[in-house]
């Protein structure tokens, strides 16, 4: 018990070896293989999040150093001076992700059931973008959402613009710098993670059933909406969690394609935390945005009833 | 018209699609712009110039062996700590198994501006110095949950029953361990780590709260949008992108040849 190498799976024992004088060392593999692992989550990612409560509470000045002094009213000061921007994330990620769900669960029902022998060519479409550095990507929207650009043009003359003023979401003849174009950013860069558990779930479907669902006289729609949907909803649930939640805590959609006017949440705990050193505020912000994803994500698996996603 | 509605799933999809593609496209096209000014967003004229001299800008090229090097180092301690984790997970029962496990879920089901953040706090109140280590240690932390997932599920559905094949055949455990569960479980690990290696070569946001001072390639993209963007970030974009394309087409090819010959 004093070494503590990385032992494979099950320590080598000499060959011919009883089984029973093994034993009492395989009780603790486990443990061994788990140590190593957790001890890095414990101190790098559980650790840090005391630290981070501890430091919502201090006071002090980033000169004369900050301590503890249970100073809760950073919370409210917070909320009140940035409830605007919780909102408009909470706001900009839901779009996003009903966005992509009804974006996505075309393409992933395309997948399963109508590709046929182009599957794999067009998974690898879905999967292809990733390779290209997401940054970049995002910057092509500042491309293509160009003012007085194709994009821009046809949108217009569909007058899908005034629908989008109507909503707030744009003003005038404008993409880009506006709600629309981050909401667009947010919605571009977390399909994948909609349309790949959607297409999980999908393709585990017997298409039996849809056949069953004919026989017994129900229409296309009805087979999809008491069969196929049904079915799917564990790939709902986990698309939707693997949409919203980064996307709630993303500031580069809101940075690159927004103005000043779509920061979101996750702009001002950089920006504090980066830019305007106040720790304690910034703690504060990261601490409540956390609370409230780890609450929306219990509520929404218990109401789901799938609560065995991982 | 009714051409029109028997289709409407596969037009909506492949839609879909094209709305996924269309940035590479764009990025694709703009690699060969010579731009007027100094940001790459309007088309001016054709010109293979970035082609030529990828490294032609300072900075970018350094940028890119070191989110490289990150990526490869974070890449092996995230797939050997994972891969120990996920066997322990899959193949044996011990105290502390939920805790354990939610220790793995939650760094996947939190915004990753949270995790920055604290993991800033922690590193600010260690006073250590923000770098290649701290972007290491962040890298490994982040991507550790995604390897466990991925080897895990590989792990459990494995037929127990070749372990015990193996066995009996009077394999010593470190045999059957290497030549048994080993190349059994390979795919999993693969994924597990390709998906590791993904996620820390693009991570923008953990890396820019925890650099310091050092610039990784995202974090040079990131600058330079509000510096100016050179036109060879599209090629640098363009070929990662045809490089990994064609690397998932020959094993898709090898694969495929394989599965006839096993047949």
């Amino acid at each position: 018990m004093t070494t503590v190498t990385e032992a494979p799976p099950e320590p080598p024992a000499e060959a011919g070896k009883p089984a029973a004088r093994r034993r009492p060392r395989g009780r603790f593999v486990p443990y061994w293989l788990l140590l190593p692992g957790i001890l890095w989550l414990v101190v790098f990612f559980a650790l840090p999040m005391l630290y981070q409560a501890s430091t919502s509470v201090q006071t002090g000045s980033l000169t004369e150093g900050y301590e503890v002094t249970w100073h809760f009213a950073t919370y409210w000061d917070a909320i009140g001076e940035y409830w605007p921007q919780f909102l408009r994330s909470v706001q900009y990620a839901g779009t996003a992700t009903v966005l992509c769900l009804l974006l996505g669960y075309p393409l992933a029902y395309l997948i399963a059931f109508k590709a046929g022998r182009w599957r794999s060519l067009v998974l690898i479409l879905v999967i292809a973008p990733f390779f290209t550095s997401f940054l970049i990507r995002t910057l092509a929207w500042k491309t293509i959402l160009a003012d007085g650009g194709p994009v821009v043009g046809a949108l217009n003359t569909l007058h899908v613009l005034d629908v989008t003023s109507w909503l707030g979401m744009t003003e005038g003849d404008r993409v880009l710098a506006t709600p629309l174009a981050v909401v667009c950013g947010l919605t571009y860069n977390f399909l994948p993670f909609m349309v790949l558990p959607l297409y999980t779930s999908l393709e585990r479907i017997d298409p039996r059933l849809h056949e069953a669902a004919g026989d017994l006289y129900a229409r296309p729609f009805t087979t999809f909406r008491k069969v196929t949907f049904r079915l799917s909803m564990p790939g709902v649930v986990s698309g939707t969690l693997l949409t919203f939640i980064p996307a709630s805590g993303d500031y580069i959609n809101s940075q690159l394609l927004g103005s000043t006017n779509e920061k979101m949440i996750g702009n001002v705990i950089q920006s504090q935390f980066l830019t305007v050193l106040d720790y304690p505020t910034a703690a504060a912000l990261s601490f409540i945005l956390m609370a409230a994803i780890l609450l929306i994500v219990t509520f929404y698996i218990r109401r789901s009833g799938t609560e065995d996603l991982v | 018209m009714r051409w029109l509605r028997r289709n409407l799933v596969v037009i909506a999809g492949v839609l879909t699609l094209a709305f996924l593609i269309l940035p590479n496209i764009v990025v694709l096209i703009f690699s060969f712009n010579r731009p007027k000014g100094r940001f790459n967003y309007a088309w001016q004229e054709f010109s293979t110039d970035a082609w030529k001299d990828p490294c032609g800008v300072a900075d970018l090229c350094g940028s890119l062996s070191l989110s490289l090097q990150i990526a490869i180092w974070s890449t092996i301690g995230a797939t050997v700590l994972g891969t120990m984790i996920a066997f322990a997970l899959a193949r044996y029962r011990f105290r502390a198994r939920g805790a354990v496990s939610s220790l793995i879920f939650l760094p996947m089901a939190m915004p990753e501006v949270v995790m920055a953040a604290s993991l800033l706090t922690l590193f600010l109140n260690m006073g250590a110095q923000l770098g290649f280590w701290t972007i290491l240690i962040a890298h490994i932390m982040f991507c550790l949950s995604f390897v466990v997932t991925a080897v895990k599920a590989r792990v459990l559905s494995m037929d127990p029953r070749l372990e015990e094949a193996a066995k009996d055949l009077y394999a010593s455990p470190l045999q059957t361990f290497l030549r048994v569960t080993l190349p059994i479980a390979a795919p999993g690990i693969a994924a597990g780590a390709l998906l590791a290696f993904a996620l820390s070569f693009d991570d923008f946001i953990i890396t820019n709260f925890n650099a310091g001072s050092t610039v990784t390639f995202p974090m040079y993209v990131w600058g330079s949008a509000q510096r100016g963007t050179p036109v060879q970030i599209n090629v640098i974009g363009t070929a990662m992108f045809a490089v990994a394309v064609i690397c998932v087409l020959a094993g898709m090819l090898i694969g495929n040849r394989r599965r006839k010959q096993a047949l």
